[in-house]
């Protein structure tokens, strides 16, 4: 796990330390309950109201539960151009039975569209959790899904 | 005829393909941390200023705001603590160098971090990077803690009385937290929405206190000018922008990549001559020139120089140097739609022209692109792009009517087509 302040340096206040403790918070229950964000609240002595206002404003927090493993395909413009979107999209659709946005009944995957990943020069790009992949074949979806369903 | 600059010898990226480019022990075994030690130790703060002011040093993330300019805004006679905001919020499609540097030399960033704070007098960076930059994230809190352990950070660095703190901020998925002031509310724990200014950041910013915010290929740039002097960065590039650049190249090319060359080199020689042309032999068609938010070009404008002041000129900007081909199949009415579709997923939501606004051009970007645009939708479309440009806090209102009124203006027959035809003139898709 990933968060801010690895030196220690203290942040003048508290609410600033609110993105690292949601990662934090979103680690442990796997994503932003009502409980957790209560807690998150408590804990830096701020409104719940106030965590979930910064919570629900971007985009890598989830206020709803969510596969183990969350499949981001970038449909922006050069991830577009490279021809390889839309079937990758359908592709993983039919592999998983869900649609964009859903988790499947095992609560394994979760599959979003999203925009731009910063990786036009290896693009088409699609994400796992917090692994990038570049180049992305249909192949290789299918190879990632059976290695990752294994696990 | 196209004057190559194949001999160009990269400084931003001179380390990128070294092996473990990203290490400290490669860096300072490649005269590392000379020019921080050089600048804290050889100059005055007042002497630096001076120095990035007279190197020509415009911004590298997209609105090219003279850095030593910038600089000398920083208040003197402020008692308490000054601040730098180091921008990593890499998020505009077609663009993808600031990854690449933080991934790969962080540790030419912090230099440039040591000696911008040193010259305005900052005692504490902030990085902010952008959330789904896991591996980026991970080699800056590492560049960092080992910057720390050599003594480059912490107090009386190079044994002066300069000391500097620097931490790691992650954002969470939000373009528009690349905005400086955006990015301030974010490291402040709030929604990433921005503010009015005046006041500007370097009056008032982050916490309140005077901050300056640089993109970090901006910073990359410093310790360079440092150690070779603000003559050799200005004899780089053309008469308003001066230096290296990293232009990020994307779409339809044979070698997508970054390619650090001089500003000014034009779109032609970026294309053909480093990113190995066209793909499959295909026809040219449109070019965006500096990240989708920058007006695209056709390609009779190929031509066209790289620099600040002659893409201005070609009614476009350089915005963040990432350039996005696209050959002769390309459906720009689809180009535009999905620009917007992303502008207006971005949108914060704060202004009422952004938020309605981007949705609204949208829904007519969707209606022409699915063969069931109205007659009237082309003048709507610019109609809603004349009201949000202008009409927004911060610069998204402009950049998000770019794609959709850029390519109307540019190919106007082939939404008229989309229109008249319920299909798409150039036929792939």
């Amino acid at each position: 796990m990933v968060t801010s302040e690895p030196t220690g340096i203290l942040n003048p206040k508290q609410r600033a330390r609110l993105l690292a403790a949601l990662y934090i918070a979103q680690e442990q229950y796997g994503w932003l309950s009502p409980e957790a964000i209560q807690r998150v609240a408590t804990r830096l002595n701020l409104k719940p109201g106030q965590v979930y206002s910064t919570a629900s404003f971007y985009t890598m927090f989830k206020l709803e539960p969510r596969g183990q493993y969350l499949i981001q395909v970038c449909e922006g413009l050069s991830c577009y151009l490279v021809d390889s979107v839309e079937p990758m999209i359908d592709h993983i659709k039919k592999r998983l039975s869900i649609e964009a946005g859903e988790t499947t009944s095992d609560g394994k995957f979760s599959f979003e569209i999203v925009q731009c990943l910063a990786a036009c020069d290896f693009a088409p790009a699609l994400k796992i959790n917090d692994e990038l992949h570049g180049n992305v074949t249909l192949n290789m979806i299918d190879e990632l899904i059976t290695d990752l369903s294994n696990r | 005829m196209i004057v190559a600059h194949m001999m160009f010898e990269p400084v931003l990226t001179k380390n990128i393909y070294k092996k473990d480019s990203e290490k400290i022990s490669t860096y300072l075994a490649n005269r590392g941390y000379e020019a921080s030690r050089q600048a804290l130790t050889e100059f005055t703060p007042e002497e630096l200023i001076e120095l990035v002011k007279r190197s020509g040093l415009r911004g590298r993330g997209g609105a090219g705001f003279p850095a030593g300019l910038k600089w000398s805004f920083m208040p003197k006679d402020h008692d308490g603590m000054k601040i730098l905001a180091v921008n990593t919020d890499e998020g505009e499609p077609g663009t993808f160098k600031d990854r690449q540097i933080v991934e790969r030399d962080p540790h030419l960033v912090i230099e440039g971090v040591i000696i911008a704070c040193f010259a305005v007098g900052a005692s504490r960076a902030y990085v902010y990077i952008r959330g789904e930059f896991f591996l980026g994230v991970k080699r800056w809190i590492k560049a960092i803690a080992d910057a720390y352990e050599y003594g480059f950070l912490g107090e009386n660095i190079f044994d002066t009385t300069f000391s500097l703190d620097m931490s790691v901020h992650r954002g969470a998925g939000a373009y528009i937290c690349g905005e400086e002031t955006a990015m301030l509310e974010s490291l402040e724990g709030k929604p990433g929405r921005p503010r009015l200014k005046p006041p500007y950041p370097t009056q008032t910013g982050l916490f309140g206190l005077p901050t300056i915010v640089h993109n970090i290929e901006t910073l990359a740039c410093i310790p360079h000018i440092v150690q070779k002097g603000a003559d050799w960065f200005a004899s780089i590039g053309t008469a308003e922008s001066k230096g290296p650049k990293i232009f990020s190249v994307s779409g339809h090319v044979e070698k997508p990549g970054n390619y650090e060359l001089p500003l000014g080199t034009t779109l032609k020689e970026i294309i053909y001559e480093h990113a190995g042309g066209v793909r499959y032999g295909k026809r040219l068609k449109a070019i965006i020139p500096g990240g989708a938010s920058t007006p695209i070009l056709t390609a009779d404008q190929v031509d066209t120089p790289m620099a600040f002041e002659t893409l201005e000129k070609a009614g476009s900007q350089l915005g963040t140097g990432g350039i996005v081909v696209m050959d002769e199949t390309t459906c720009m009415v689809e180009v535009a739609r999905r620009s917007t579709k992303f502008f207006a997923h971005e949108s914060c939501g704060r202004c009422v022209p952004c938020r309605i606004g981007s949705i609204r051009l949208l829904e007519t970007l969707d209606r022409i692109e699915d063969g069931q645009g109205l007659p009237d939708d082309i003048e709507s479309a610019l109609y809603l792009a004349k009201n949000i440009d202008g009409n927004t806090f911060c610069p998204m209102g402009a950049a998000l009517v770019n794609p959709a009124r850029s390519s109307i203006m540019k190919f106007r027959e082939e939404y008229e087509y989309h229109i008249s035809h319920k299909k798409c003139m150039v036929g792939s898709k």
